[in-house]
């Protein structure tokens, strides 16, 4: 198939970027669209131009660097990663428009590769259980009801991405936070410290300046791994429990 | 210098070998270790679980990864499970039968006293995940379910789904995390290791490169551990992520680490065929599905064109089926990869390019209906679908053999250090549990072994020991590392060649494959050894990358990933070549039964090969560690 | 970090409110509070005035009544206006965070996921804000037409119905009118189910429901309220 690239270049996060048209012809369908741009920057370095660079690692659709926005979608027309997409999703002749992730708080560094070293600081800032290595109780200690256990998997599956980010109108991070603030607070093991957790967790990602959740679901939708938008409203709970005890209690 | 390989075992019976260790070591004093700085490189399941537990115990540490964030490590990856000698299902289970079970898989090329250690603190590891959250399958009493893996007898597989080692790989990246917010890990994401600084024969600091700058920058440590994994893109397509490379351990190697067993490879027969020239990863499908399908090929060349459905039964070769009557579809790993290699050879591959086996499910839909099948494989079959488009309830799936893990590694003593004093190392880059073959679900019990609680108690050990003081970047063996490393990239940016490093990396990978990959023979390998320094002579004389070194610059990235792998490929060869047996990963050709099997030689091949870097273009010097056997007796393995 | 829950902590001697006013979820939840109120008071709003179509007599006596006494009637017009200042501050506030938060916005394509009423949610809001000054200027101030609250009926009250009855004599103003119950249709239909996310209350199981109280009372208040108005353009009120 013969396609039309519009790819967004940009040198730095201190150069402006644009969009730039090339030319992707004899693209085979069984490729994955990381492959494609794969393709496509063999024959650009042929040329004498510079790669177009982007994020990937796994191409399993499990590590989360991929991220594009193609044609205005997060990792494009599937539910899926970027690394799992395939060209056979796109019609022969079509224009795909590529973009990086937007958000303020995930800058361009150069081309499609975005920073999202936020998420890792939302992490820090209480997206753990406080245990040290040694003293573990036996594992089977505490019981877990095992829907408990389900949904916190489900939770847990989130591979960081940011598509979530990339989706919402706001570029919220409410997915993100929710989702880790979910997985640890459905397991006795992270239920004891879910309030300060809950408090920090929140305030880290305002301070990073990620939008509001207005609640439309884009990112659910955009989710590859299907995270749910209960996740939120659990945290949402946790939350406001946690601001009156704070006040109160 | 001299090189006695001191594997430093403690003495005694294998299975107090370990809590000797600890009576017997030294101890750093708490008050102390706030002044010992470590570097860990790589933040898998090894390097991210060690430098949380350094940063809780007090030292300051040092992390880096060259992805964009910790958590991106490829034991993410990792599907099926963790082993830990629980006996939960009060099967029998116990740490002696999966100290056992790992040195009989291994081939009987692993150490004792390592591998009953793992065996002792796999326990523990699944304490300490479940504390973290790390979300395990449970059953309906609210306890820890477990499954039987890779052919085990008992049942001692912990599980998160399919993801178990994304589950696992967060626990230890949350625990990094909480150190890192708690000032004792100083995090350096978007970082990779360019080489490793010797300051009077101890490994005291790393240079580095800043991918998002290009900066060239030095860090000095009390010690470096490098948890840097493995070098299955040696063979460019393989089950690894793009990013995983040889760098790190390759640099040490020149710098005087020895590299153990770099021909243990290992091969997994199930992963979604190669779809084209374009194709730049294989994927992994569970083996399970071996349970269930059905594995042929035409039997005329002249049908492997054709659409499955349109091949008559009686025209269609069940090859393992009629090879190993017994076994059948579920001949283990390396058997069923080399048969599926076989029929490729003779021509009777099916799918683009030929290289591919059928996997058919249509008898087992016809016994069992779709639903079932559908219950039991479902999401593999919709992994399936999305990657090659077609629909495996209809037509028989494709497979075809890939690298998967890669056993050998820098070579590292009891106490995970290498022979270069100050340099540990940990993980799937060091060589010292698996043997010549790892047992499924054993990786991720590994890195966490070696990360939570082998290296953080033997670092100490050494510092203990140690006299060493603080050392400055000004040194001048740091700034010549810096030189040297920045004479390299200016050298890459500057040959202006016709071919692009992903070129070289494929040409490398076919041969690679083709000569050095599940079936080796001494000429294949000989043809190897002639062609390898060819290619690298051509890739520094021919190869383009564009760009400059103060910039984010992936084709820069890559090329010196790829030079690394031009000169470690070789290394693999030789090898190869020297070890006259098959054995795990490391067949060869001339060495095997009436069966296929492989054929040991323990008389002559029960040792350890470590290999001494001596310049490139010059040949290597091995040194053998012994393998002596005190508590398990060395058998031959029958799949018969 | 620390510092930040260690503000978290320090405010908290200065109230809830405060705490809430300073986290962006604090935010969701005043603006979920006090749209569930405005909500209340539309529908209630709305049931009064319905009493149009049972007669002059009986909407002039419920206006009578609501006037009654003077403390109940300032204390919910204060009411109303904190709830109206609070939603619209914390709104506007959030949109200035979310405008920032998306300082290059995308070229290509189409939103995921997000419906037209939520995408609009703030400048149908907007709208329905300039829409309840000139409501209040109309019918409250009488600023459009100072004769309407003049009104009065054989026993000396203020006619309400007559006021309605002339006040939506123009067709210009009751168009305008519809239209903006047509905003707040939008408005709500995304809103009511909205706030029950923000308050933690929604959830795979339930959404279904929510969705359907928001789209129906929505749709139930527009075509209560653009009722009362057709009635009238058509003469059937008079």
């Amino acid at each position: 198939m013969n396609l039309t690239l519009r790819v967004w270049r940009q040198k730095s996060s201190a150069s402006a970027g644009q969009f730039v048209t090339y030319d992707a012809h004899d693209i085979s369908p069984d490729m994955s669209f990381l492959e494609m741009i794969d393709v496509v920057n063999d024959r650009l370095i042929k040329k004498g131009e510079e790669q177009i660079a982007f994020d990937h690692d796994c191409r399993e659709g499990i590590c989360g660097m991929c991220s594009l926005v193609i044609n205005g979608t997060p990792h494009g027309p599937l539910q899926t990663t970027t690394c799992q997409l395939h060209m056979r999703s796109f019609k022969d002749g079509e224009t795909i428009t590529i973009e990086p992730w937007r958000a303020g708080p995930f800058p361009v560094l150069r081309d499609l590769v975005v920073d999202r070293s936020a998420f890792d600081r939302i992490i820090q800032s209480g997206g753990y259980v406080s245990v040290s290595t040694g003293g573990a109780p036996d594992g089977n200690a505490i019981p877990v009801p095992k829907a408990d256990a389900d949904r916190a998997f489900d939770a847990a599956t989130c591979i960081g991405c940011g598509a979530c980010v990339a989706a919402c109108k706001n570029a919220s991070a409410m997915l993100f936070v929710s989702a880790k603030v979910s997985h640890l607070s459905l397991l006795p093991q992270g239920r004891v410290e879910e309030e300060r957790r809950a408090l920090q967790m929140v305030a880290k990602m305002d301070e990073e300046g990620f939008g509001n959740c207005t609640n439309t679901g884009s990112c659910e939708a955009a989710c590859p791994k299907g995270i749910s938008l209960d996740n939120i409203a659990r945290m949402n709970r946790i939350y406001a429990k946690a601001l009156i005890k704070n006040s109160v209690g | 210098m001299s090189i006695t390989l001191d594997s430093k075992i403690p003495s005694g019976p294998v299975p107090s070998k370990w809590s000797r260790y600890r009576q017997d070591m030294k101890l750093v004093n708490p008050a102390n270790k706030r002044k010992f700085n470590v570097i860990v490189v790589g933040t898998g399941l090894a390097g991210a679980s060690a430098a949380a537990t350094l940063g809780e115990l007090g030292y300051q540490v040092k992390a880096f990864c060259f992805q964009d964030s910790p958590r991106r490590a490829h034991s993410i990856a990792a599907q099926g499970g963790i082993n830990a000698a629980k006996n939960y299902r009060n099967d029998g289970d116990s740490i002696y039968r999966l100290f056992y079970d790992t040195i009989k898989g291994g081939d009987f090329r692993a150490r004792e006293a390592n591998v009953h250690r793992l065996a002792e603190v796999s326990v523990n590891i699944i304490d300490q995940c479940v504390a973290q959250g790390v979300p395990f399958a449970r059953e309906y009493s609210g306890l820890l379910d477990n499954r039987s893996f890779g052919g085990a007898q008992v049942s001692r597989t912990f599980y998160a789904r399919g993801q178990t080692g994304q589950q696992l790989l967060i626990g230890a990246y949350q625990a990094l995390e909480r150190q890192i917010a708690a000032g004792t890990v100083e995090m350096h994401a978007r970082t990779e290791l360019l080489d490793i600084v010797l300051v009077d024969g101890h490994a005291r600091g790393i240079i580095t490169r800043n991918l998002v700058t290009g900066k060239i920058e030095a860090y000095a440590a009390a010690a470096v551990v490098l948890a840097t994994g493995g070098y299955g893109n040696v063979f460019y397509l393989s089950t690894n992520a793009k990013g995983c490379n040889v760098t790190a351990t390759w640099r040490a190697h020149k710098k005087g680490a020895l590299f153990a067993n770099p021909c243990y490879t290992q091969i997994h027969p199930t992963c979604i065929p190669v779809s084209g020239d374009h194709q730049s990863k294989l994927t992994l499908m569970s083996e399970s599905l071996r349970n269930d399908g059905r594995v042929w090929v035409p039997k005329r060349l002249e049908d492997c064109g054709k659409p499955a459905s349109s091949i008559a039964e009686s025209d269609r070769d069940y090859y393992l089926e009629r090879k190993y009557p017994s076994y059948g579809n579920l001949a283990p790993r390396d058997i069923a990869s080399r048969a599926a290699k076989q029929v490729c050879d003779d021509g009777r591959g099916v799918g683009p390019g030929g290289r591919g086996v059928y996997l058919d499910f249509a008898d087992s839909i016809r016994r069992l209906g779709e639903n079932k099948i559908r219950e039991r494989y479902g999401n593999l079959f919709d992994m399936y679908r999305q990657i090659t488009g077609e629909n495996a309830y209809q037509q028989p799936m494709r497979m075809y053999p890939a690298i998967h893990y890669t056993m050998g590694g820098l070579w590292v003593d009891y106490e995970l250090m290498s022979n270069v004093p100050g340099l540990f190392v940990i993980g799937e880059a060091n060589f010292s549990d698996h043997g010549a073959n790892r047992l499924g679900a054993s990786a991720l019990m590994q890195g966490l072994a070696d990360g939570y609680f082998v290296l953080p108690q033997t670092i100490g050990g050494y510092f203990a020991a140690s006299k060493n003081g603080e050392v400055s970047v000004d040194r001048p063996e740091f700034r010549q590392a810096i030189e040297d490393v920045e004479t390299r990239i200016n050298k890459l940016l500057s040959i202006n060649g016709k071919k692009t490093v992903t070129e070289f990396h494929r040409e490398l990978g076919k041969l690679m494959w083709d000569d050095v990959g599940m079936a080796r023979t001494k000429d294949s390998l000989q043809q190897a050894l002639k062609r390898i320094p060819e290619l690298r002579n051509e890739f520094w004389e021919n190869v383009n990358v564009l760009g400059g070194g103060l910039e984010l610059n992936q084709a820069l990235e890559q090329a010196g990933r790829v030079a690394d792998f031009l000169e470690f490929g070789e290394l693999l060869a030789y090898d190869a070549m020297q070890r006259e047996e098959s054995c795990g990963g490391h067949f060869r050709e001339e060495y095997q039964t009436e069966d296929g099997e492989a054929l040991r030689n323990d008389g002559e091949y029960a040792f350890v090969s470590a290999w001494e870097h001596k310049g490139v273009d010059q040949f290597p010097v091995l040194h053998k560690e012994p393998l002596v056997y005190e508590e398990v007796k060395m058998a031959q393995r029958s799949y018969k | 970090m620390a510092a930040s829950v260690q503000n978290l902590q320090k405010r908290s001697s200065a109230g809830l409110l405060l705490q809430l006013w300073h986290s962006s979820l604090g935010k969701k939840y005043i603006m979920a509070v006090t749209g569930l109120g405005l909500y209340l008071f539309v529908i209630i709003h709305m049931v009064g005035n319905l009493q149009i179509f049972m007669g002059a007599e009986k909407l002039n006596a419920y206006a009578a009544l609501l006037k009654s006494n003077a403390g109940v009637l300032w204390g919910a017009r204060i009411g109303l206006l904190a709830i109206v200042g609070l939603h619209i501050t914390s709104a506007l506030q959030l949109a200035g965070i979310n405008r920032k938060a998306r300082p290059v916005g995308y070229a290509a394509g189409k939103p995921v996921a997000s419906t037209f009423a939520q995408r609009t949610i703030l400048l149908s809001g907007l709208i329905i804000l300039a829409f309840i000054l000139f409501h209040l200027a109309h019918y409250t101030l009488g600023l459009v037409d100072p004769s309407l609250l003049a009104l009065q009926d054989g026993t000396g009250r203020h006619d309400v119905y007559r006021m309605v009855q002339q006040g939506f004599s123009n067709p210009l103003v009751s168009i305008f009118y519809i239209v903006a119950m047509g905003l707040l249709l939008l408005h709500l239909s995304h809103g009511v189910s909205s706030l029950f996310q923000s308050l933690g209350l929604r959830s795979k199981k339930t959404v279904g429901v929510f969705d359907k109280l928001a789209k129906g009372s929505a749709l139930l208040l527009f075509l209560g309220n653009s009722a009362i108005v057709i009635a009238v353009l058509f003469g059937l009120i008079k």
